[in-house]
């Protein structure tokens, strides 16, 4: 990595790191679970390098492990986002609101 | 030409994951934001798959397909009260992932790639390796496969503190001598082993800290990587990520008064070792009948749900009752704690699948001001989030822990499986205060039996 894509990289680390912070102070502790399997899923996305290493074919070793690493990703995006999903399908509104009033 | 689409779809996913993110800040707008980022990460993949390196797709197809098989079926049969489980167990494939691509690479293009290059994957593959095996104890402790306890032995700090600057000797090794792959190899085998040492001194009742630990880690592995193989999408989502768990981490760290440095030093857990409070004042027991009674004419009932809750599957039974006092005019509250239960957020997806309404969950700070105008507050294997040793007493272990104020409310009642002392072994002074009833049995048959009787009543 040459010096010029290294400072990019630093930049976008550190406004998504910001960002990150503002978005996700705004989460209520109600959501903290979905929050955590959310953002798990999300860090699967070293899925994308794993999928370059499993299809460049540099070596038998390297395709193997690409293999490897494209499956666990997977199962850590599908799994991930799939349970989020199933704990979200229980938030629903309070079907007696108009009860309340 | 294929590389910019790449580069686009990557742009557009980091957008929607923020997007994605940014739903979850409202339950009613969360499902929406889940779909903009499961979109964001399809558009990933296939702006990857058109990627120019890669020349044969069949590992690619037969790895996508035995993932999501395998994902897909984890997360579609595990019962809710194993969420935390679960979540640990794909925080480990997330990271052995990201440990591999580093393994990979360094394996591919050897030492001849720039120093900060390198830096990156030996951070990748060191953060990859101990967050997938901790992970992996982590989920055999919440699985009970390994005893929840700590464990702990003679010297053990020192022990772990050697095996980390060993590791980190090796990743400075390695560096100074890049073509030196017994020194790569070896850092990672040494941070496989941190990762175990790391959560095995660690007791059940603290996994919540440990689990956003353990995602934050995750996290900053992808990030890791995304410096190593310079690509952008892993650097945004993975930074999202290690940020996401590292607040989680300070907000359990807070709900619990203990410093991000006691949790990172991996010191806790035996705290409940000192404290013996001994002289207990005897427990008084209370009927079923009796209890019904009291719910049955109260005005305001709160429950206060523990991790006891989710051990005897009784979500759906507190339901249950609270709707039969709901038909009685009864107003039910559930006041939740910040770390109730094994992970961030637990008992609010448990409540929330016995089709308990969200506007019904509270915080801490929202419930605590109403317990004096309640009439029955119901513990439900909670046991330490409710200590009131933890606010009046400055000797003991958890001084200074936020705790749900149940002793301000007119009546308490305790559903507790036995007299024993709980996971962390404190004595609880709540239980032998004159207003508390303690109603033995497993909650789940109480709960139910007392739905029967206040149905009759």
């Amino acid at each position: 990595m040459n010096p010029d894509a290294l400072i990019s990289s630093v930049y976008v680390c550190a406004l998504a790191a910001f960002l990150g912070y503002l978005v996700i102070s705004r989460v209520p502790s109600l959501l903290h679970s979905p929050l955590m399997s959310t953002t798990n899923a999300i860090s699967g996305i070293s899925l994308v390098g794993s999928i370059v290493t499993a299809g460049a074919q540099h070596s038998r070793l390297s395709t193997f492990l690409g293999f490897l690493a494209v499956t666990c990703a997977t199962i850590n995006v599908v799994g991930g986002f799939w349970i989020t999903e199933r704990m979200l399908r229980f938030f629903h509104k309070p079907p007696a609101a108009k009860r309340k009033e | 030409m294929s590389h910019y689409f790449a580069e686009v779809s990557y742009l557009l996913a980091s957008i929607l994951f923020v997007f994605g993110l940014k739903g979850l800040s409202h339950p009613d707008s969360a499902r929406r934001g889940m779909h903009l980022a499961q979109f964001g990460m399809l558009m990933a993949i296939i702006g990857t798959l058109l990627h120019k390196d890669i020349v044969s797709y069949e590992w690619i197809i037969v790895g996508l397909i035995i993932g999501s098989a395998i994902g897909g079926s984890i997360a579609h049969f595990v019962p809710m009260t194993a969420l935390p489980q679960q979540t640990a167990l794909s925080h480990a494939f997330g990271a052995f992932a990201a440990a591999l691509v580093g393994v990979s690479e360094y394996h591919t293009h050897g030492g001849t790639a720039s120093h900060f290059t390198l830096g990156a994957l030996g951070a990748d593959v060191v953060l990859g390796s101990l967050t997938t095996t901790g992970s992996l104890i982590a989920t055999m402790k919440l699985q009970g496969w390994l005893p929840g306890a700590p464990f702990t032995f003679q010297g053990q700090k020192v022990f772990n503190l050697a095996l980390l600057a060993a590791t980190v000797g090796c990743f400075g090794w390695w560096l100074a001598v890049p073509s030196a792959a017994v020194a790569f190899y070896f850092m990672a085998v040494l941070a496989l082993t941190v990762g175990v040492m790391l959560v095995l001194p660690i007791g059940t009742a603290d996994m919540p800290v440990v689990m956003s630990l353990l995602n934050s880690y995750a996290g900053l592995a992808a990030t890791a990587t995304g410096f190593a193989i310079s690509n952008n999408v892993l650097i945004i989502a993975g930074t999202l990520n290690g940020f996401s768990g590292f607040i989680l981490s300070v907000i359990m760290c807070r709900a619990m008064n203990r410093s991000i440095r006691n949790v990172l030093f991996g010191a806790f857990g035996q705290a409940a070792e000192s404290a013996a409070a001994t002289g207990a004042e005897p427990m008084r027991e209370i009927s079923l009948d009796d209890t019904a009674v009291q719910l049955a004419y109260a005005r305001q009932v709160v429950f206060v749900p523990g991790y006891g809750m989710a051990t005897a599957q009784a979500q759906h039974a507190v339901h249950e009752l609270a709707g039969m006092l709901e038909a009685r005019g009864v107003i039910v509250k559930y006041a939740i704690h910040p770390v109730a239960g094994r992970m961030p957020g637990h008992m609010n997806v448990l409540l929330a699948e016995a089709n308990v309404p969200y506007s019904l969950l509270c915080e801490l700070e929202a419930i605590n001001p109403e317990f004096p105008s309640t009439d029955v507050a119901v513990v439900i294997g909670a046991n330490d989030v409710v200590n009131p040793d933890a606010r009046d007493n400055p000797g003991s272990a958890i001084a200074g822990m936020p705790i749900l104020e149940v002793d301000h409310a007119k009546s308490v009642i305790v559903l507790k499986r036995g007299q024993g002392k709980g996971f962390s072994g404190l004595e609880n002074p709540l239980f032998s205060k004159p207003n508390t009833g303690m109603l033995y049995g497993d909650a789940k048959d109480s709960l139910m039996r007392l739905a029967e009787a206040v149905r009759a009543a």
